[in-house]
């Protein structure tokens, strides 16, 4: 591949959005890992955020297609499993974009604890600040929300639920 | 092909699990439930397909995961039998779920650091995936067990039906004994002290009691299945079988 090649094709790839985060690219998600010429095979690596997540399959059929509309006729999407997908991948102005169509960003994921941590009701939960007014009088109502990645939230001081993007 | 047959076996568990959670969709008790079970059904679907994906390259005669979950009957299917029985009430479904998430969780932290590297991204994943399906459940067992009366009676119900059902989780054959040998697999054996220390301590802060030692239920993992497995598959096959190769 020439020099800056590399480059050009990643940034093809930011026209590729998440289909459930429509103002998310998927180069700035983190779902992809790298791009290599294999003799005159463009190859795509991908890894998928959750086991189970829909939007890959479309996701990857819209590698495809950005991709043939740029030239390259030859690609081949290869998925890559390690390491896992985490959402501290996601930079500091992707989790803005996030804020500004009011998702709450996912925090760093912290050292995660063992079990006994996991199996208590007096768990800290950690305050997820209002994506709409920036309280952090907000309460979560369920850890798992509209899609695989996102919890439900709603925030006591704007009345105003809301989606959390999850550490993970 | 004790890996192939080892790879039906995680992928079985979390496929059947997972169908019988998808079958609440639309009937949860509270909206936020409904959307819970959804989720987590989608997460095991998603795991059984990379397992079985990863069997049939396995395996070597160019089966892919749809044609394994599709067109294999029940005596070929290797899943627990626990994940198998119907959903019975939500105190059932939720201490069910309890029982196999803690279980999952010790198994899959194991494997995440597999000799099989692919093995090892996909449980590295899974791990992630069922941190948040344990503190569900088990929160969900905390509630019902020392709620209310009726919560209470339900769920000491479903720990009473369930509870000879979970023996199995933790024997090991030939085929288990010989992946962990190899570092691909994990120590079943090993995992039920860490198992049982977990769910005595919610059961107990749930105010459910264990029963005392019912006859064990096993066979799964030989294909020796309740009636229950065949009618699930049944409906879950059907237009597969109906129309072999339709896309959609």
């Amino acid at each position: 591949m020439v020099i800056g090649a590399r480059e050009n094709i990643l940034e093809i790839l930011t026209e590729v959005k998440d289909p459930e985060l429509p103002m998310i690219d998927i180069v700035e998600l983190g779902i992809v890992r790298d791009v290599a010429l294999d003799g005159d095979q463009l190859r795509v690596d991908v890894t998928p955020t959750y086991s189970g997540c829909p939007a890959i399959q479309v996701i990857e059929q819209d590698i495809v297609t950005t991709l043939h509309a740029h030239g390259f006729d030859n690609v081949r999407v290869n998925t890559v499993l390690s390491p896992a997908w985490t959402t501290d991948w996601l930079s500091d102005a992707t989790k803005q974009k996030l804020r500004d169509n009011g998702i709450a960003p996912p925090g760093s994921v912290a050292e995660t604890g063992g079990i006994a941590e996991l199996v208590s009701l007096r768990r800290a939960r950690a305050s997820v600040e209002c994506p709409f007014c920036g309280s952090s009088n907000t309460q979560e109502k369920s850890e798992f929300g509209s899609t695989a990645c996102k919890a439900i939230h709603y925030c006591d001081s704007c009345h105003q639920p809301f989606d959390h993007f999850k550490s993970f | 092909m004790n890996l192939f047959e080892y790879l039906l076996r995680l992928g079985d568990d979390r496929l059947v699990l997972g169908h019988r959670l998808s079958e609440w969709c639309g009937h949860g008790p509270i909206l936020e439930e409904d959307i819970a079970l959804a989720n987590i059904a989608l997460d095991l679907i998603g795991q059984a397909t990379l397992y079985l994906k990863l069997a049939g390259e396995t395996e070597g005669k160019g089966r892919t995961a749809d044609e394994l979950v599709y067109f294999r009957d029940a005596i070929d299917y290797r899943n627990l039998q626990i994940v198998e029985l119907p959903n019975g009430d939500y105190a059932f479904t939720i201490v069910r779920q309890f029982l196999f998430d803690v279980f999952s969780y010790h198994l899959l932290e194991q494997l995440q650091k597999s000799a099989n590297t692919e093995i090892g991204g996909i449980s590295a994943k899974a791990f992630k995936e069922v941190r948040y399906h344990v503190r569900h459940s088990s929160e969900w067992v905390l509630r019902m067990g020392d709620g209310t009366e009726e919560s209470h009676t339900r769920a000491q119900k479903a720990v009473n039906d369930l509870w000879r059902f979970t023996a199995e989780m933790f024997e090991s054959d030939e085929v288990d004994r010989e992946m962990a040998a190899a570092g691909i697999g994990a120590d079943v054996e090993a995992i039920r002290p860490k198992w049982e220390a977990v769910v005595k301590d919610v059961l107990g802060r749930a105010t459910l009691t264990i029963p005392n030692d019912p006859p064990a239920m096993t066979g799964g993992r030989r294909g020796r299945h309740t009636e229950h497995l065949s009618r699930m598959l049944a409906e879950m096959q059907v237009v597969a079988r109906t129309h072999p190769g339709a896309q959609w």
